[in-house]
């Protein structure tokens, strides 16, 4: 079954400005970290997702079909051509809240990339099958991290939990479904994001009891970054710092 | 001239050292995963390890510099992304000169079976990341040495 090529840059838009923008959030990391290892790790976590955005970006410039390639997409576009979950563009916080947004979103991609790896489109399942391997070193580490923090001092449980409680309605907006998702899960090459939620749930679910944290009861969700209707504020600025040196000096290499 | 044989090409890949880990080479690692001419163009298929490794492009000027010094000018680099590279694919002999140069080789169990140095089987992990995103830290209670341990994956 053919899909339509616009609905397909859609889908892969989504995939690589969610890694793009949470990889350029966590690299803002490198050099601040509260200790060594953990700077090293956050620091290989971004470079991962700076990684996956390649090959997500690489493979819809090919779609797109104008001779582009991922770096003009991840350079020259503007926010409201972004298709990234509000989730990822959020300011970092504290190294918890970090850590937290990380698990968030590394345990939607350890649901997701599982079932992307059986997609009907072949560039999509190598991609899932190569990412698949470095999120489930992620998801490991931030579950740990976010148990170690959650279960820890009274301190540091206390800024779990805020951080838990501020991030919490970011997370709804991952499993939004729309035309695209459904034109993708007709086509065989994606799920629909609403069918994982159950999977979701039960690993936040069973990590979140194990750092003795409390789930926010309320299902409210931010939305409007992956249709691009409305991103927040923080991504401007994001992009001003990450797009800045191609936009200063135009077709700059290193 | 008489384009060389395959098995020749592959000799000649053999002797390029790793950028990152000079004691094993591409071949060694299992991420040249195929070598063809296509007509008069020598065409190499290589695997990421990791998707962000910086090494990569390194990887590649390498592999072109190594052909183009044995003569070869027509010369095309493919990424080939499936199936994933895995630990599974590196020879006994990378193991066993990785354990040598002080980096414990992937186990199937997920961690190392014994510390580099001293061989030691008190070890704890620091870290799941090291110094370059296929190793990860962990450290030896019998001696206290730290030593990276190459993720199995």
């Amino acid at each position: 079954m053919t899909v339509d090529k616009n609905l397909l840059l859609q889908f892969l838009l989504r995939q690589g400005d969610n890694t793009l923008i949470l990889g350029h959030r966590v690299s803002e990391w490198c050099g601040h970290s509260p200790v060594l290892e953990e700077d090293i790790a956050l620091a290989n976590t971004a470079l991962d997702l700076i990684g996956q955005t390649q090959m997500w970006l690489g493979y819809a410039a090919e779609v797109q079909g104008e001779g582009k390639t991922a770096d003009d997409l991840a350079f020259l576009r503007d926010a409201w051509d972004f298709r990234n979950v509000l989730l990822t563009e959020l300011p970092n916080g504290d190294f918890g809240q970090t850590l937290m947004r990380q698990f968030l979103f590394d345990a939607f991609q350890s649901v997701l990339m599982g079932r992307l790896m059986s997609s009907s489109d072949e560039t999509v399942a190598a991609i899932a099958a190569k990412t698949s391997k470095e999120v489930a070193y992620h998801v490991e580490r931030s579950a740990d991290t976010v148990v170690g923090l959650g279960d820890g001092t009274e301190e540091s449980h206390a800024r779990m939990q805020a951080a838990l409680d501020f991030l919490w309605p970011y997370v709804g907006e991952m499993f939004e479904s729309d035309e695209t998702d459904a034109a993708m899960a007709a086509a065989g090459i994606a799920p629909d994001p609403a069918s994982l939620r159950a999977e979701y749930d039960a690993l936040v679910a069973r990590v979140l009891a194990e750092a003795t944290l409390t789930l926010p009861e309320g299902r409210y969700a931010h939305k409007g970054g992956r249709t691009g209707r409305m991103h927040t504020e923080h991504l401007g600025h994001l992009l001003a710092q990450m797009q800045w040196l191609q936009r200063a000096y135009p077709g700059c290499e290193w | 001239m008489t384009p060389p044989s395959v098995d020749q090409v592959w000799e000649w890949l053999e002797t390029i050292p790793d950028p990152e880990i000079p004691v094993i080479t591409l071949v060694d690692l299992g991420i040249i995963r195929d070598v063809a001419f296509h007509g008069e163009t020598c065409v190499v298929s290589v695997t990421p390890t990791y998707s962000g490794c910086p090494a990569t492009s390194m990887i590649n000027m390498d592999i072109e510099t190594c052909l183009r010094d044995h003569g070869l000018d027509r010369i095309e680099l493919k990424q080939q992304l499936s199936p994933a590279w895995t630990t599974d694919w590196m020879s006994d002999k990378a193991r066993a000169a990785l354990e040598e140069y002080g980096i414990a080789p992937p186990q199937p169990a997920g961690g190392p079976t014994r510390c580099p140095h001293c061989g030691g089987t008190h070890l704890e992990k620091l870290s799941q990341f090291g110094s370059t995103p296929c190793k990860a830290q962990w450290r030896c209670k019998d001696c206290l040495e730290p030593f990276e341990y190459f993720k199995c994956i």
